[in-house]
């Protein structure tokens, strides 16, 4: 699905404030909503992430994400002076999808991009808001002790309810 | 002379901005933070960081590959 973007009503204090769906868990999809959460509560926005499907594992205490390359037909790396793509069949190669993440890993390194542990411990410390989807916990078997210190539990009403109140809403 | 100096050449966005977020917490109102940085989306991100914290831009120096803020903590 493609990220949207809609503008709440206006805030009401002094503060502004954004919230995020992060419904996303792989590598890649996992930086948007952790560059942009730091980044705002940097600016001084008061932040929230509601955390559901499959960006709900982004909480867990150990994190191993990797890239899927199925499906993924824009991803295209540079690869011998040029920039190489992945066609879906090859994506079905076992290993494959490990080979892609390590390349995109040292990819990162490379150009100093952080690690999303690193962005998710800086979204702690600044105060940014985690709301675990109840939902997708009773879904997928996870409980609170399989995620980081940190995260509330809520559901649809609880999000919406930020929203409401928010200046910024993004579903990513 | 700036009051403190924040090296965040070689590191990718969003952490010059997230750095300097830390930095400029440590700092009393009207003390200076120059910060070095390599990420050239650092120029438009800085200004814009400055427009929306009220922290003042002092100086830019744009002309890369370092470039160099000097940001001034408000009050």
């Amino acid at each position: 699905m493609d990220p949207t973007t809609t503008q709440a009503n206006a805030n009401k204090g002094g503060t502004q404030s954004m919230s995020l769906i992060v419904t996303k868990g792989t590598l890649d999809w996992a930086y948007p909503p952790f560059i942009l959460a730091t980044t705002a509560a940097a600016m001084g926005l008061q932040v929230n992430m509601f955390f559901t499907f499959y960006g709900l594992p982004l909480l867990l205490k150990k994190l191993d994400l990797e890239l899927s390359t199925l499906g993924n037909p824009a991803m295209k790396m540079p690869m011998m002076g040029g920039h190489m793509g992945l066609p879906n069949i090859a994506a079905m190669v076992p290993g494959v999808d490990r080979a892609a993440t390590k390349m995109m890993r040292q990819l990162m390194e490379k150009k100093g991009v952080a690690s999303v542990e690193d962005l998710r411990e800086v979204a702690l410390e600044s105060g940014v808001r985690l709301i675990a989807c109840q939902m997708t916990m009773d879904l997928f078997d996870y409980t609170l002790d399989d995620m980081i210190a940190g995260p509330e539990l809520g559901g649809a009403a609880t999000y919406i309810e930020v929203a409401t109140q928010c200046d910024i809403n993004l579903f990513i | 002379m700036a009051d403190q100096q924040l090296d965040a050449q070689g590191l990718n966005c969003p952490m010059p901005i997230i750095k300097a977020r830390k930095a400029l917490q440590e700092l009393a109102a009207g003390q200076t933070l120059e910060v070095l940085a390599t990420d050239p989306g650092s120029v438009a991100d800085f200004q814009a960081f400055a427009r929306m914290t009220g922290h003042g831009l002092l100086e830019v120096s744009d002309a890369g590959p370092v470039y160099r803020f000097v940001l001034q903590k408000n009050a």
